[in-house]
């Protein structure tokens, strides 16, 4: 865990009972966890779930003094495949990841869990990636919990809400022996606030002791005739005690007294309900509202005694859910439909069917929603508004999009360099992507990848192109997804199938995009995990008999070289290039530090910055597309002569290399320079650095004086 | 609760107003965590209530991120905050860069009833800007005029700079502007004292916020770009050549106003290339045009423009004597930031093909071995890799030192017959319009735009102006000539690939020629 540090996010992690905890909403579910005793948690890293699994990597010592096993999960199947230790034995588990795309790999695990049912609490915290800022498919994680029968609570986003939920989900778990799954967007995640702490609980029954005391019960296998055994106490006991659980806890909330008119919505949609009635003057600063709101803190399933005796005396409900299907409004449909109950039901339509519910949304479909059920209680602002907004210039067409990209200093820019550059040799070529940071790669300015089917998936996802043609298939896998799922569901797949396809396996240490949690192959240390287990031996292992191994993806020239032999080489099989470098930003975070210490002791230090000749630079930006690295940028100089904005380097600049390799490698132009500022250099090294720039100094002043010097 | 019991439309609840929203709109890497962090600390320091969410995600990386806050007095209940901003409901909008202001403002955060705008008007290019072969920048003119109607309160300076000049990075400066905008009701102690409570780099924090603070008092004003050099910049030199440069910037002064101001500055481009002589057939050439160009004198003045940069082709030469400068040396120490005596290093990063190499060579022998592939591909493996060269240590920097001083030979080599006839014919196709279209001649004086870049990118750039030139001759006879000229030569400079270039030539022959099967031209293409 080379990116951050989390010690004081762990000092939180050890607050008990009369203290605050003030901070994120991930991280309030993670001393939740603590608090409601806990017997072991795995997951694997996504945002806006990775705090959870980094603050807990860090927490070591503390939870050992707990008998709480922590797993930092091979992939999502792996984690949710953990929480079979609850299916036997009465100890609460948590697992968690980023939905929908980890429910996805996990959801093989879930439906098992789901069908065997469980004794201890098994919670399922998934952070869900939808609207802006995700970097995934939109989807809902909903379908998983109806298809697989496990309850879906989703909190209202504030600290003491989603801290009692993890409480609630323990309990309702063990109530209706049905895994939970808590669900947390993207915003509650991060959401600030405080909540009363409690002291941490240590498991009644640790996992430790479970392993002396083992246990079986065939009755939980999922093998006929048991499974459909299972089928039936899904709806027959567990469902039934899942409703009687949420009545009598009230997990669900109504606020605001009766009338005519309601809004359903789903826990984590409340404040955006409420800023919306707020707005129209029809809830208070602390969201007392007039018009009465059902909340659904409990997704799945609903209740319907509940929602009928919600819509009781009601001419018109609003159902706010966010995303599509709109599962719990076609729910809600068939529940008063069946029920004979005539209330106007609202929804999609005032709402969009797809998408995220902004503040604009909400307010839209409130008004909306109010105009056809209750227009009187509407302001005669919003009744008849004055429409004289302001004209402001067309803005759309000059603002330009920021998609995610390689960071300064990137090591997989050099590696997507090549690449373009190889294309321009050989033609363009059949790309597949994986996930992870190496998909920016398919965007300008490299544009190298046409498609993403997953993690792990990158080199399986030219099975079709496995049988090879006039130019081979290329695909891209990061090391991240790699250990994930693509050793066995790539690589295999394609030394069995007997691919003739190149991979690129681009290795940084880490899987970065989530926040640079170790994997299998990472370099560093780690005093819990194993570490440095080569990429190219685990292929090697499973029978690739071309592979290659690079360590430093800088080296363009080399790289360039090495898949050109890849793609013309005779030998069949598959392909494997590992292209290994450091993730920048990790390695500044730990390397400036250092470095800074060791200018203080007057050890010899050099301290690269790439530059531009701007009297050199034509301003044809031939290496801004072999680039984009944020600290290579644009500027006019000023210099009436000139049209375009010549390259600039700044500050932010780390001196990767990458300017001057691709410059060389790419033959482009002679403008770059690395200029290296050397601290504490030796004795002999200053005195000939002093007697060049003396000789260089005359050269330069002789030639100056013969000539015309024009100074600005 | 103090619901009312009938729902009949209400002036609200009054202390609503009193919750104070604030967006900052920014780039992954520039501290909008931190920023967010001490608004937050300060707020709850203060007796409010306060809550922050954001975005984060993958778009960390440099994608464009969101973070929101909003507070409120506290009172013994929590109040019900949003976790997004709303179109038309934000008191405070940061940008910690220009365009995201634009994106703040087009997506309805920035409105002039309520919002104080407070942006860095500094740039960070997005990659689609930076890709274009042309002038790809946005418009920042178009974000001042937005933010000016948009915002109730418009603060921005360069808190970059501030921030680099501090040694610190933006959030803190940012922070500074925020304290000095009064938009909080916090004095300024209660700023400083969120950034010492947070503990990180105290010392250059505050120092970023004091410059923030001050940089947002000062306005715009005081960020301002210093005025561009005038062309007639400090000319030294022996007095013998000294006095011959007076004599040839007399005759360029002498030229008509909208002339003379760029011939200078190409007259100067010119003897710094080469030398004296060179500058006297610059001016020949000029005012042999402006013989035949006639007032406002757009012909002389563009031809003054492209003629000196076509003069000053990018040769080893040119690159040699450039990098072998004495104030060279300084400059880069300067933007380097190195110390009085530090030791630099510095290493030059040289390809040069076979053609550059053929082209260094006297034009007989250059054209000798350019005449076969053989020869070439030789020349090509003997420079297959590229160099890299010390410009500090002796060996490396006479290297290059010698190469600069073969330009008193520059004239006979292979590179600047090349270039001679290349400029020859240039010229020759623009005058040729002169008396038929003489806007037109203009637009293909222009075209040399095109040309630039070394290696392949030359050669790419010089399809290119071949292509555009083809084109033009096209639609000479036409009345819309110039335009479609105009157009030809900045869709070429729309794309690497040529894509927009191909487009608007197949447009002209569309119409120029009888359609060969019946497709009709899609004019819209180049609109």
């Amino acid at each position: 865990m080379a990116e951050r540090s989390f010690k004081a996010e762990v000092a939180d992690l050890r607050k008990g009972a009369g203290e605050v905890f003030t901070g994120e909403g991930i991280l309030a579910l993670t001393k939740a966890l603590l608090e409601n005793g806990v017997g072991y948690v795995g997951g694997y890293q996504g945002a806006p779930i990775s705090h959870l699994m980094d603050v807990l990597a860090d927490a070591q010592d503390l939870l050992a003094d707990l008998g709480i096993r922590f797993e930092a999960s091979a992939n999502e199947a792996a984690a949710a495949a953990m929480l079979a230790a609850s299916v036997h034995y009465p100890i609460r588990g948590a697992v968690t990841f980023k939905g929908a795309v980890g429910v996805n790999v996990a959801s093989d695990a879930l439906a098992n869990l789901s069908s065997s049912g469980v004794t201890g609490g098994a919670l399922v915290i998934v952070g869900e990636d939808y609207g802006e800022g995700s970097s995934i498919m939109q989807e809902r994680s909903h379908a998983f919990a109806m298809k697989s029968q496990f309850w879906l609570l989703d909190p209202r986003p504030n600290l003491p809400s989603i801290v009692k939920a993890v409480g609630d989900g323990f309990e309702m778990s063990e109530a209706t022996n049905t895994p939970v799954m808590l669900m947390v967007r993207i915003r509650s995640c991060h959401v600030t606030g405080q909540f009363p702490c409690r002291d941490n609980r240590r498991p009644p029954l640790t996992v430790r002791e479970a392993l002396s005391n083992p246990r079986s019960d065939f009755a939980r296998i999922v093998l006929p005739p048991m499974s459909f055994a299972h089928e039936q106490d899904k709806v027959k006991t567990r469902w039934p005690n899942a409703e009687r659980f949420i009545l009598e806890r009230k997990l669900n909330e109504q606020f605001g007294a009766g009338g005519r008119i309601g809004i359903i919505c789903q826990g984590g949609m409340f404040n955006g309900v409420i800023r919306a009635l707020q707005r129209l003057g029809l809830a208070d600063i602390h969201g007392d509202t007039e018009v009465p709101v059902y909340c659904l803190n409990v997704t799945y399933p609903l209740v319907a005694t509940e929602v009928l005796g919600f819509c009781q005396g009601k001419d018109h409900v609003l159902v706010v859910e966010e995303g599509q299907p709109a599962f719990i409004e076609d729910q809600l449909a068939a529940m008063l439909y069946r029920a004979g109950v005539t209330v106007k039901l609202h929804g999609k339509g005032l709402l969009p069917m797809a998408g995220e519910y902004t503040g604009q949304a909400l307010l839209e479909g409130v008004t909306g929603f109010l105009r056809q059920a209750a227009p009187e209680t509407l302001p005669a602002t919003v009744r008849a508004p004055n429409l004289d907004k302001p004209r402001l210039p067309d803005l759309s067409r000059v603002v330009p999009i920021r998609p995610p990209g390689f960071c300064t200093g990137c090591p997989e820019r050099p590696i997507f360099a090549a690449l373009k550059l190889v294309e321009q040799d050989l033609g363009k070529h059949q790309i597949a992507a994986d996930i992870g940071c190496h998909l920016f790669g398919s965007l300008p300015p490299f544009e190298i990848g046409g498609a993403t089917m997953g993690y792990g998936l990158g080199p399986a996802a030219n099975g079709a192109f496995d049988g090879g043609g006039e130019r081979r298939p290329i695909s891209l896998i990061g090391d991240g997804g790699f250990w994930h799922n693509g050793l066995s569901s790539s690589i295999t797949n394609m030394v069995f199938n007997k691919s003739d396809g190149l991979v690129v396996v681009v290795d940084n240490y880490y899987s970065a995009a989530t926040g640079g949690q170790d994997v299998m192959s990472s370099r560093a240390d780690n005093a819990s995990k194993a570490t440095q287990h080569p990429i190219s031996e685990a292929v090697k292992g499973v029978g690739v008999k071309w592979v290659r191994q690079i360590d430093n993806t800088y080296d363009v020239p080399r790289l360039r070289a090495l898949l050109h032999e890849a793609l013309t080489t005779k030998q069949p099989g598959p392909k494997v290039i590992v292209a290994s470098s450091e993730c920048m930003l990790n390695k500044q975070r730990r390397e400036r530090p250092r470095k800074a210490q060791a200018i203080a002791e007057g050890r010899r230090v050099e301290a690269p910055r790439f530059g531009v000749d701007e009297a050199v630079c034509t301003g044809d930006h031939a290496c801004m597309r072999l680039s984009g690295c944020p600290s290579l940028g644009l500027r006019h100089t000023g210099d009436p002569l000139r049209d375009d904005p010549v390259a600039h380097i700044d500050q932010t600049c780390v001196g990767c290399g990458n300017c001057g390799e691709v410059a060389d490698a790419a033959v482009l132009c002679p403008s770059f320079y690395r200029a290296d500022l050397v601290h504490n250099p030796g004795k002999l090294e200053t005195r000939w650095s002093a007697f060049s720039s003396r000789i260089i100094g005359w050269l330069a002043r002789r030639r100056d004086a013969r000539r015309l010097t024009f100074s600005a | 609760m103090s619901v009312r019991k009938s729902l009949a439309p209400g002036d609200g609840d009054a202390r609503i107003a009193t919750i104070l929203k604030l967006a900052i709109y920014a780039v992954g890497g520039q501290g909008g965590g931190v920023l967010t962090g001490w608004i937050e600390d300060l707020a709850r320091a203060q007796g409010y209530a306060a809550q922050a969410t954001s975005v984060a995600g993958v778009s960390q990386r440099t994608g464009a991120t969101i973070y929101y806050l909003e507070m409120a007095p506290a009172g013994t209940r929590t109040p019900v905050f949003s976790l997004m901003p709303s179109a038309g409901d934000v008191d405070v909008m940061i940008a910690a860069e220009w365009m995201e202001a634009g994106r703040a403002i087009l997506r309805g955060f920035v409105t002039p009833d309520r919002t104080t705008l407070i942006a860095s008007t500094h740039r960070n290019l997005a990659v689609s800007e930076k890709m274009v072969p042309g002038d790809g920048l946005a418009d920042a003119e178009a974000v001042r005029e937005a933010a000016t109607q948009a915002a109730k309160r418009l603060i921005t300076a360069d808190f970059e700079a501030a921030a680099v000049r501090t040694g610190s990075v933006i959030s803190a400066t940012l922070f500074g502007a925020l304290a000095a905008s009064g938009a909080l009701p916090f004095p300024r102690s209660a700023f400083e004292a969120a950034i010492r409570a947070g503990g990180k780099g105290v010392e250059a924090s505050l120092a970023a916020f004091s410059a923030g603070f001050e940089a947002a008092e000062k306005g715009p004003g005081a960020t301002v770009a210093p005025p561009l050099p005038s062309p007639e910049a400090r000319v030294s030199g022996p007095p013998g050549k000294l006095q011959k440069w007076n004599r040839l910037a007399e005759r360029g002064r002498a030229l008509p106003a909208p002339v003379a101001e760029m011939a200078l500055a190409g007259l100067q481009k010119v003897v710094d290339f080469q030398d004296l002589r060179y500058g006297a057939e610059y001016l020949s050439r000029l005012e042999a045009i402006l013989a035949r160009d006639r007032a406002p004198w757009e012909l002389t003045r563009e031809a003054a423009k492209y003629l000196a940069n076509a003069m000053c082709y990018d040769d080893v030469i040119r690159v040699a004597d450039l990098k072998t400068r004495g104030l060279r040396f300084q400059q880069i120490r300067a933007e380097m930031g190195a110390a009085e005596g530090q030791l630099m290093q510095l290493t030059e990063f040289l390809h040069p093909r076979a053609e550059e190499v053929a082209g260094l060579l006297p034009r007989p022998l250059g054209a000798w071995v350019s005449a076969s592939p053989q020869r070439m591909r030789r020349l090509g493996w003997f420079f297959r890799r590229g160099k890299r060269l010390r410009t500090d240590s002796l060996w490396g920097y006479v290297r290059l030192y010698a190469l600069a001083g073969l330009k008193p030979w520059r004239r006979l080599t292979l590179r600047h017959a090349q270039e001679v006839a290349h400029r020859d014919a240039w010229l020759a196709t623009a005058l040729g319009h002169l008396d038929s279209n003489p806007s037109l001649a203009v637009e293909v004086i222009r075209c040399r735009r095109l040309v630039k870049g070394y290696s392949d990118t030359l050669s790419r750039g010089l399809s290119r102006f071949d292509r555009v030139l083809e084109g033009i001759a096209l639609v000479a006879g036409r009345d819309d000539a110039t335009d479609w000229a105009r157009r030809l030569r900045e869709a070429a400079l729309k794309d690497e690939a040529g894509t927009a270039l191909e487009g608007a030539v197949q447009t002209i022959r569309s119409f120029v020629q009888p359609p060969a099967s019946g497709q009709a031209g899609s004019p819209s293409v180049m609109s």
